[in-house]
């Protein structure tokens, strides 16, 4: 999707830029290619931009104009609609803004862009230093202690998912597998939703109106991946 | 003599220290220890009275200067954080925080390589 918008928008002076917050280049290669990106396709092994951003979880989408300012807080933004009943997230209406933002004929956001960012506070931020220490014993082969810094950051910051559910991959578990149900199911039971867009981006009957989507429920995405046999929830990957 | 790694932020150095604890050079966090204190630019951090010269206990400095820090003593490795009260002030200032990646490929890019243009960054994953 994105290779397309990439081709669509840059005779317009839009540049995609994208980013796979991922163990190594070889990790998100496979779907670059598939995509044929000719855009820049960049790595962050090390979580840098999830730590300047504040990013919880992918995919993230962040609208930079050209004197380099966020015009739009960031957003939930899967490339397909499929998972829409559950996500509430649908592309239709963000493509629109996007589109019609990059023509320059609609602001990116209405609303007070600064006052609708959410800043991290210090347990997040150690959070993310755990997660660091982690991550560099992980490399060394010291697996135990790695696991117990994974396990710390994820108590400390439980509504970051780059970390909760990016860690898994790392520490040999299904990130799509019955670990990460249990702990959507585990967060949704105390009372926390999953990664809902904007309340500006969320699904309205009109986007079903355009285009129907499947009825879909966590169980029913359960099940599914478990009779695929994938290891991947291709809802989270862009190319 | 024992070799530590610290993590500043996503950067991974070496420290050798003589003790059992951590002792870094605040020039490592971007502090110069002056009489006065820590200092970085205008601001001068007092250090207690009675604290030795040169480098400081990795708790103390994270103290002083702010920085959340996780240490393992067992497998010698710790982390300093950005104090959640910086990247709140840069994320308000509405400045994309600039940043160099590499692509699959191994090059690297800039953010800030695109000044000019609209950009938009999509972050995604494999997982």
């Amino acid at each position: 999707m994105w290779q397309a918008l990439h081709e669509e928008l840059a005779p317009l002076g839009l540049v995609v830029l994208t980013v796979a917050i991922d163990r190594s280049l070889d990790d998100p290669r496979p779907f670059v290619e598939a995509a044929g990106a000719t855009h820049p396709s960049l790595v962050d092994t090390e979580h840098r931009v999830a730590d300047l951003y504040n990013m919880v979880n992918v995919p993230t989408v962040v609208w930079i104009d050209e004197e380099g300012r966020i015009v739009r807080p960031q957003d939930v933004h899967y490339v397909s609609n499929e998972m829409s009943s559950i996500t509430r997230f649908h592309n239709r209406k963000p493509l629109v803004a996007l589109r019609s933002w990059v023509r320059g004929e609609t602001p990116a956001y209405p609303g007070d862009v600064a006052a609708d960012t959410k800043v991290p506070d210090d347990a997040h931020q150690e959070a993310r230093a755990a997660f660091a220490v982690a991550w560099w014993l992980s490399q060394q082969g010291r697996t135990e202690a790695a696991e117990r810094w994974f396990a710390h950051a994820g108590e400390l910051a439980p509504h970051d998912f780059t970390i909760r559910r990016g860690s898994m991959p790392i520490r040999g578990i299904d990130p799509a597998g019955p670990a990460f149900f249990q702990m959507v199911g585990d967060w949704a039971s105390k009372g926390n939703s999953y990664y809902l867009p904007r309340p500006d981006t969320a699904t309205s009957a009109d986007d079903y109106e355009v285009e129907p989507v499947e009825e879909m429920t966590m169980e029913r995405l359960r099940q599914r991946i478990e009779q695929d046999g994938k290891g991947g929830d291709t809802s989270t990957v862009q190319e | 003599m024992t070799t530590w790694t610290v993590i500043d932020e996503q950067r991974v150095h070496t420290v050798t220290t003589t003790g059992d604890t951590l002792v870094v050079d605040p020039a490592l966090l971007g502090w110069d220890r002056k009489p006065e204190g820590l200092c970085r630019d205008e601001v001068c951090i007092p250090v207690p009275a009675g604290t030795p010269a040169g480098g400081l206990d990795a708790a103390l400095l994270a103290r002083l200067v702010g920085r959340p820090l996780v240490i393992d003593s067992d497998e010698q490795v710790a982390a300093f954080a950005a104090p959640a009260a910086e990247r709140a002030t840069a994320l308000r200032s509405g400045m994309a925080p600039d940043f160099e990646l590499p692509d699959v490929h191994g090059v690297l890019h800039r953010l800030s390589d695109f000044r000019g243009k609209k950009v938009v960054l999509y972050a995604y994953a494999s997982w």
